[in-house]
């Protein structure tokens, strides 16, 4: 056993194992590579407080998960906060990796939580606090392209391109050509 | 998410980034003539002297109407050497002395003498003279002051001053018309040694003759003969032994006879017994012939013999159609030569020329030649003869011509051995024009060839690169560049750097010249605007870009409008004339009955793309052109607004007219055409007491805006004020500007008037005290850059307004600019009311300017800058972000990203910025700017003696790579990954097997 925590191998079987004669001597020896000592101690609680602990056990995890944007969220602003206000290569990639994240994140948000799925876990409120968190670090990212100046948000940014008017009259002349 | 700012802040970015990484234009040396091309010209030749004899190289020197002089070399006509001297610096007589010095004599009171080898001033003597008084330089055949060098004789007015050929010092001077009160027209040298008889008039009917001993100066044998009518003094023909002359009033020949006696006779002989039909233009042509007089006239010419005992003239020889006679050229002691160059036929293409060459009385011919020469050169219009010795002893004969297109050819043996195409230097407009789009068809076969040698010369270019080549091959790359084989196509380019440059000259000649080498494509001496028998001469005056196909009309040839002024004292006052820019040929030509004192060109162009063009004559009356009853349709929708002014400099006034009615035919005297008449309907009266205008500039009628706003660095925008009809008026007071120190500074003032054509109204105007003209000034988008003398600091200043439209500030939130709804483009008219801004800052500069112009890009995105034609004939340019009156000391963060620079007092000027590099436009008059297809790139040509051209990116080039760009590197680096990329791949799926079997 103790051979297999250095993750060499992945397994192993004791052919003399010393547990045997422990044993009850009415049931048949356990199948080689068997131990009992392996065997979750929650088996062997009572079905029910198993199935309450599960329940709450999922919803501990499920909370957990949902909380995992906040590290997220601070290690953008301080990256952010790093990356200063003006538009250049960097600050551009850390922006929209800002922007994308939380994307990504809320597109795979089923699967996030798939693991604590359950008819007794209520899953709700997590998820909108997932959300919420994720669209918070959604926000963070506008407003940072925001202070870049790359986000629409002025007049210039709508008529900065505006084509010259078209004059209504012409005139022409001048001094005149003659020699 | 691609926002217009996001754009506009990477676009920012690079401009940033390009600025800061190299502010200057400079070339390398190896880039030199790589996109740039500079040709010397001289002018019109009128003085031409032959240095021939002795060992060294065979040259010309000559002298020309643009007041240059230069050295040809006599087998190449290249220039060995070439001083312009100043405007009003007429060069009026040239000579070679001792085969060492040039002479030359300018404006009758400087004397010159320049080393002939390599044209250094050797002295320069100022001497007494009257002007406007027949004037000449001799070389004396005796040495006065005993200094081996033998000395000079000139002649102005009544003063003759014989000046020592060493060093100018004056020997002697004497005033004929003090001393013995005749205006000496003409002086010859007397057979007898060291005399010289001097001819001119005594009192108002009087010819004279007097004696002059050239060792002192003292003159003697004073004879007077009393004549019935006064004489023409502009053709006095004098030899020793008599002198001819015209009377005035052109109605008979007077010869003066100088017979041994030393007596003068005169003797006059009518002209129309000579001349059947004497015409306006009669005239002596060569006042330098030994035995003979050629008298011509508007259709023919005569060569006379004069008998020198009775005075008699008798007829050599008649001759038709266009002549030209040199001076008689002195071959041996006793022998003269004169050629004389008539017209023979005209061809297609050439035109056929008789060269003879006379001998002594032009009883025999010794040299006789036919000479074909372009059809472009039109006549000859003067000849120079040189004698050569043959190999067999005997005497041959070269001829330099000058052709009624300004040009200068050598002719020798029938055959024309060079040709300068001189009328260049007298370009009076030009306009750009595109080359033919490139047929269809290429054969692979090029293809292939091209490619192998491309490949080759980028294995070389990269060698280069890395420093692996050797001199041979870097001056194989050198040449690759320098005669790169696309650069001359005659065909359109993807860059749009192959253009031709239509130019149109004095002499009436229209040229195409390639913008890829300067080489000329096409000339044609324009036929409807030469000289011809009871016609007058016509002078251009502009070219118009008539038709310039470039959407529907693809497949038609551009053409180019020419408008002439006539001669003054005929019937027809203008000619108007369309020029086929591909084929170089004439389309159409129409006489004007009327003088043209202004073209409008219309923003209407009509089916087949050409412009419409309004001309106005003196009684302001507009004549539509394309005449057709299409291009009348389409103006009269457009009749309503279309306004043209006039600036009136004499007045001192500004008047705005509309149109009115189309004239009724038969009631407006009207043989042709649409005529529309016009109504004044606005005077802007400058204090004509006081102000006096000096510069008026508009916009470039062809100029492209990208935006009308600009936006700044806080995100607000501001609006343009983009009024195509703004025109700029600066006047100077007090009025009489010509004189320096004529009123103190502080009566000095230059104002600028900002003026709407259309309605007259005057929308800003600055005043500048202590200011004073020149004013030089640019009027682009909605900025104006001028330059004008500081009188006060002593230094010139430059300044720049900045027009803003308030009126235009968008008062909507976002969310409805984003859906659209705003008021920015709708069209603005010019009586719509405004509230303008203008910015205003002032900086000095250090140059004098001739000339100012701006470049253009194809869609106006690309920053401006400023060219600047200096006093020392270069072309600067200058970043209009320096002309930025929102420049402050110390800009902020946010303006420095913007691009604004901190303010300084002085335009700071690096030597990298001029456009010339290291050579001089000699006598610049104009630039132009013409935009490439590559946005960030403006073509640059500029004219005066000389040509140059060139490109100049304003915001570096961005839009594409450099042309020393090395793509074998580029490609060779690729291929180097990309094998390296599998050979590690191979590696480590090896090595990776390897250890998963340990």
């Amino acid at each position: 056993m103790e051979r297999g925590g250095k993750g060499a191998r992945k397994w192993a079987v004791e052919l003399h194992d010393a547990a045997h004669s422990s044993s009850s001597k009415d049931l048949p020896p356990d199948p080689l590579g068997f131990s009992r000592s392996m065997t979750d101690p929650e088996e062997t609680v009572s079905g029910k407080q198993k199935k309450e602990n599960e329940a709450s056990w999922k919803q501990h995890k499920a909370w957990e998960a949902a909380q995992a944007p906040v590290k997220n969220l601070l290690m953008m602003g301080f990256m952010m906060w790093m990356a200063g206000s003006t538009v250049h290569l960097f600050s551009i990639g850390i922006t929209f990796s800002a922007l994308w994240q939380p994307v990504s994140a809320l597109q795979s948000i089923g699967k996030v939580f798939e693991p604590f799925q359950d008819a007794n876990t209520s899953l709700l409120l997590p998820k909108v606090a997932f959300t919420a968190l994720n669209l918070a670090a959604m926000g963070l990212g506008l407003w940072k392209l925001n202070t870049l100046g790359l986000l629409p948000t002025h007049a210039s940014d709508w008529l900065s391109n505006l084509a010259p008017p078209q004059s209504v009259e012409f005139s022409g002349g001048g001094s005149s050509i003659l020699l | 998410m691609a926002s217009p700012r996001l754009r506009a802040s990477l676009c920012q970015l690079f401009v940033v980034v390009a600025c800061l990484s190299s502010t200057c234009l400079a070339l390398y040396e190896d880039q030199v003539g790589v996109r740039d091309w500079h040709q010397q010209y001289i002018g019109r030749v009128k003085h031409a002297v032959f240095q021939t004899q002795g060992t060294g190289r065979k040259r010309v020197v000559v002298a020309t109407e643009q007041n240059a002089i230069a050295s040809l070399n006599l087998r190449t006509g290249d220039i060995y050497w070439r001083h312009v001297l100043g405007e009003t610096d007429n060069i009026d007589a040239l000579e070679i002395s001792m085969g060492k010095y040039v002479l030359t004599l300018s404006k009758g009171n400087t004397v010159r003498a320049w080393h002939l080898p390599d044209g250094a001033l050797i002295w320069e003597t100022r001497i007494q003279a009257f002007q406007g008084f027949n004037l000449g330089l001799i070389k004396l055949p005796v040495d006065i002051d005993g200094d081996k060098v033998n000395d000079l004789f000139v002649y102005s007015g009544s003063i003759l001053t014989a000046i020592s050929g060493a060093d100018g010092a004056t020997l002697w001077r004497v005033d004929a018309a003090g001393s013995k009160n005749i205006f000496i027209e003409k002086v010859v040298l007397a057979p007898e040694e060291g005399k010289a008889y001097g001819l001119g008039f005594f009192g108002i009917m009087g010819v004279a003759l007097v004696e002059i001993d050239l060792k002192t100066g003292d003159l003697s044998d004073l004879k007077s003969a009393e004549l019935s009518s006064m004489l023409s003094t502009e053709h006095l023909h004098v030899t020793s032994d008599y002198a001819v002359a015209l009377q005035s009033d052109a109605e008979s020949l007077v010869v003066a006879l100088i017979n041994s006696h030393k007596e003068l006779i005169v003797v006059e002989t009518p002209v129309s017994s000579i001349l059947t039909n004497p015409g306006t233009s009669l005239k002596l042509l060569s006042t330098n012939l030994e035995g003979v007089i050629s008298l011509s006239s508007d259709d023919q010419t005569v060569i006379l013999k004069v008998d020198p005992t009775t005075g008699k003239l008798s007829l050599v020889e008649r001759l038709t159609g266009a002549v030209a006679v040199s001076d008689s050229l002195s071959v041996l002691d006793d022998k003269y030569a004169t050629a004389i160059v008539e017209f023979s036929e005209e061809g297609s293409a050439q035109n056929v020329f008789n060269l003879r060459v006379k001998g002594n009385d032009f009883s025999d011919e010794v040299q006789k030649e036919t000479v074909k020469l372009p059809s472009h050169r039109g006549f000859i219009q003067k000849a120079f003869l040189n004698a050569y010795v043959r190999t067999d002893r005997s005497h041959g004969f070269r001829a330099l011509v000058v052709g009624e297109d300004d040009s200068l050819s050598l002719l020798q043996q029938g055959e024309v051995v060079w040709t300068r195409e001189d009328g260049l230097a007298s370009i009076v407009d030009a306009s750009p024009a595109e080359l033919p789009l490139e047929k269809d068809g290429v054969s692979v076969a090029e293809v292939e060839h091209d490619l192998a040698e491309w490949l080759k010369g980028h294995i070389m270019k990269m060698k280069a690169t890395l420093f692996l080549a050797t001199p041979d091959e870097l001056a194989a790359v050198q040449r690759a560049r320098l005669n790169q084989a696309d650069k001359t196509k005659h065909t359109r380019d993807h860059n749009g750097f192959r253009k031709l440059l239509v130019v149109l000259t004095k002499a009436g000649k229209i040229s195409a010249l390639h913008t890829g080498d300067g080489h000329v494509v096409w000339s044609l001496l324009v036929p409807s605007l030469r000289a011809s028998y009871g016609n007058p001469r016509f002078s251009p005056l502009k070219i118009f870009q008539w038709q310039v196909p470039h959407q529907h009309a693809l497949d038609e040839n551009p053409v180019v409008l020419i408008l002439a002024q006539a001669d003054p004292g005929y019937d027809v006052k203008g000619a108007l004339s369309w020029i086929d820019v591909h084929k170089g040929t004439e389309l159409q030509s129409v006489k004007l009955s009327y003088s043209v004192t202004q073209v409008v060109t219309t923003p209407v162009t009509d089916s087949s793309e050409q412009r419409l063009h309004l001309l106005i004559d003196n009684r302001k009356r507009a004549h539509l052109f394309p005449a057709t009853e299409e291009s009348l349709a389409l103006f009269l929708k457009y009749k309503e607004n279309a306004y043209f002014y006039e600036v009136d400099k004499a007045d001192q006034k500004m008047h705005g007219y509309g149109l009115l009615d189309l004239v009724d035919p038969s009631t407006g005297n009207i043989k042709e055409g649409y005529v529309f008449e016009s109504r004044k309907l606005w005077s802007i009266v400058f204090p004509a007491e006081t102000e006096s205008i000096t510069t008026v500039v508009t916009r470039k009628s062809d100029e492209v805006t990208h935006t009308q706003t600009k936006v700044l660095s806080n995100r607000d925008i501001l609006f343009k004020y983009l009024n195509k009809n703004l025109v700029f008026v600066a006047t100077v007071a007090p009025k009489d500007k010509s004189q320096v120190g004529a009123v103190s500074p502080e009566e000095k003032t230059l104002v600028v008037y900002l003026v709407d054509t259309v309605t007259g109204r005057i929308l800003h105007r600055v005043s500048h005290p202590n200011m004073q003209g020149p004013v030089h000034a640019v009027l682009s988008e909605n900025w104006v850059v001028y330059h004008y003398f500081n009188l006060r600091q002593h230094r010139y200043e430059m300044s720049v307004l900045e027009i803003y439209d308030q009126s235009r500030l968008p008062d909507k939130g976002v969310i409805q600019l984003m859906l659209g709804q705003h008021n920015s483009s709708v069209p603005i008219s010019s009586y719509s009311p405004v509230n303008l801004e203008v910015k205003q800052q002032s900086y000095f500069f250090t140059f004098t300017v001739k000339t100012m112009t701006v470049t253009s890009t194809a869609k106006g995105i690309t920053a401006k800058q400023l060219l600047l034609g200096t006093v020392n004939d270069q072309v600067l340019a200058l970043d209009k972000r320096l002309f930025d009156p929102r420049r402050t000391l110390t800009p902020t963060p946010a303006e420095q990203e913007e691009g604004i620079l901190p303010l300084t007092d002085s335009i700071p000027i690096s030597p990298q910025s001029y456009l010339t590099h290291s050579y001089q436009v000699e006598g610049l008059r104009g630039l132009l700017t013409i935009p490439a297809r590559l946005e960030s790139t403006s073509l640059v040509f500029a004219y005066g003696l000389d040509l140059f051209y060139t490109h100049t990116a304003p915001s570096k080039i961005y839009d594409s790579l450099t042309e020393d760009f090395s793509y074998a590197l580029l490609l060779v680096t690729i291929v180097v990954l990309f094998l390296s990329i599998i050979v590690t791949y191979v590696l480590s799926e090896r090595r990776e097997l390897a250890e998963k079997w340990k």
